[in-house]
């Protein structure tokens, strides 16, 4: 089986949230990147299949050569090989077709990406890969077994979850759920050794239009101070949420 | 030309995020001198659009959509869109939406939007506001294509009675094939879901053990909310993992959203930030929480929330 697991390289979630260039850039200073949380369930899924079950994983990221750390991360976490393709991350749909042309060049059986990017939070990439590619699709997958060609998958649902049968060739939106928070690795040393001589190929993009732009980003409004309510006086409690509030 | 918006029904009864999304397709079909098309699937009674803007609905009914499947109903919806010539379609943030939507701009070739706050700013270019960044920030975002499709962030455009009465009309579209088939459901069907819900009551592990769970439920009973609870608590196992909230949980949007011994890690705060009005719960003053909360009690769940819910038991009665 192929496994390609797309990462997205995302600030860290403490990171401050600032915009540069008349607040039409994010802005990177100070700033620490990391695997997408989503994407990084999916790469210890990924792993899982990788030493129980013999695939061949490979990572790919579409951005950058600033993202190259996060790639060099993945392989020393454990994947075979990465795949940077070299172009600007500008929407959701345009980063899909440059996904969906790797998926197609490679024959990757197994797609695996986060439901969505802590950062510009599009949740579309996954979909529109399985759309391009014509490949099944199970989104917010919190549990997945590959059966030769066959694989049942569990997808949380408004309150619940339910349980699928598909097969290959497959993409997954996955999220927490797919592997426990305690199974996350933290790449050691002989990993970042090994991850120095796998290959990261620099693949060149497709063409793409841009079907969705940014024109600007905002700041919320600074918020107001908490106010606080004495226990013994919830009955004040319950006037500001009608009242004020008007929530109840 | 017209404004297609899917309106998700459960059981036959439509969801209350359908309303919103009509009410939403209403004020862009506005701008656009235009009307609103509502595409529904085994609905049964869709008198109740109209009262939101819709002029017409087409009415989907086959057993063969009994069941939902994201590659079949986006093909649905792809249909419903190309008949009635549709400029936009607009769509919930449901976790069935979200599914089918990206599929839907494959087969439309649409720019999509998702996670959209308010009307569309300007429609030539059409333009509309986002969150993003997990809600530490927005992002005014352009579609550039013919065919345009909105994602209406739950709870951020509300509700808004328009009065109207919508025509309904049986619409037969193909019935695309998928390979991926249910095989079963575990869905508690007597509970308001985190999606649909105007509030939230979300426990913490300041309740200690899954055993104590009684009064944030019996809190949301007379509310009408949906429960939730932080990471550590699924993490633990006191709760099922879909009622985990936070940045790698579901996002919550409700109108209110009720923190009990949840002290405010970041990507908590994350998850819920898009919620309206946040109160919190809590011994410790110093906890994070406070910062991002409108109102807050400290003390201690244990005395504070039996006493809110006879509190607040009287006030619905009163009401």
């Amino acid at each position: 089986m192929k496994i390609l697991v797309c990462i997205s390289h995302v600030p860290d979630t403490t990171s401050k949230i600032n915009f540069t260039e008349d607040d039409t850039k994010f802005d990177t200073n100070g700033v620490q990147f990391v695997i997408n949380p989503n994407d990084e369930f999916g790469l210890t899924r990924a792993m899982w299949f990788k030493e129980k079950q013999g695939a061949h994983l490979t990572v790919v990221n579409v951005g950058g050569p600033e993202t190259e750390p996060t790639l060099r991360k993945a392989l020393a976490i454990g994947a075979d090989a990465a795949i940077r393709v070299n172009t600007v991350a500008t929407d959701g749909f345009s980063v899909a077709k440059q996904l969906a042309k790797v998926v197609t060049d490679g024959g990757y059986d197994l797609v695996i990406a986060g439901r969505e990017s802590i950062d510009y939070n599009g949740g579309m990439v996954p979909g529109m890969i399985a759309g391009l590619t014509d490949a099944n699709f199970v989104n917010n997958c919190i549990g997945l077994e590959v059966d030769g060609t066959t694989a049942t998958a569990i997808r949380e649902i408004d309150g619940g979850k339910e349980t699928v049968s598909t097969s290959l060739p497959l993409v997954i939106g996955g999220q927490k759920g797919l592997v426990d928070e305690s199974d996350l690795r933290i790449p050691n040393m002989r990993g970042i050794m090994m991850a120095r001589q796998k290959p990261l190929t620099v693949a060149d993009p497709a063409e793409a239009n841009q079907e969705t732009s940014s024109v600007k980003f905002e700041k919320p409004a600074p918020k107001g101070a908490v106010k606080l309510v004495s226990e013994d006086n919830l009955d004040e409690l319950i006037n500001l949420l009608h009242n004020e509030a008007k929530v109840i | 030309m017209s404004v297609l918006v899917y309106t998700e029904s459960d059981q036959g009864t439509f969801k209350k995020g359908a309303l919103e999304v009509a009410s939403y397709a209403k004020a862009v079909a506005d701008q656009l001198d235009t009307t609103v098309t509502a595409v529904s699937i085994n609905a049964g009674d869709t008198s109740a659009l109209g009262t939101y803007g819709v002029d017409k609905v087409l009415n989907v009914s086959n057993d063969a959509l009994k069941a939902f499947n994201a590659k079949i109903y986006a093909d649905v919806i792809r249909q419903a869109a190309e008949k009635e010539n549709a400029q936009v379609v607009v769509v919930s943030s449901s976790a069935d939406s979200k599914y089918l939507a990206p599929l839907l701009a494959v087969g439309l070739n649409a720019g999509y939007a998702t996670n959209v706050i308010e009307a569309p700013s300007s429609t030539s270019p059409f333009t509309v506001k986002r969150n993003a960044f997990t809600n530490k920030a927005f992002e005014v975002s352009q579609i550039n294509t013919d065919v345009k499709i909105v994602g209406v962030s739950s709870n951020a455009f509300g509700l808004v009675e328009t009065g109207g009465n919508a025509s309904a009309e049986d619409f037969s579209p193909a019935i695309a094939e998928s390979s991926v088939t249910v095989e079963s459901v575990d869905k508690a069907t007597d509970k308001v879901t985190i999606a649909d819900a105007d509030i939230v009551v979300s426990g913490g592990r300041g309740l200690k053990g899954p055993e104590n769970w009684g009064m944030v439920e019996e809190l949301a009973d007379v509310l009408g909310a949906a429960t939730a609870c932080s990471k550590p608590v699924s993490d633990l196992g006191w709760r099922p993992h879909s009622e985990h909230v936070g940045q790698t949980g579901k996002p919550v949007a409700s109108n209110l959203y009720i923190a009990i011994g949840i002290s405010g890690a970041i990507q908590h705060l994350a998850g819920v930030n898009a919620s309206k009005v946040k109160v919190v719960i809590n011994t410790d003053a110093e906890a994070p929480f406070f910062k991002a909360a409108d109102y807050g009690v400290v003390g201690d769940a244990f005395t504070v929330v039996p006493k809110l819910i006879e509190k607040l038991k009287a006030f619905k009665a009163q009401q």
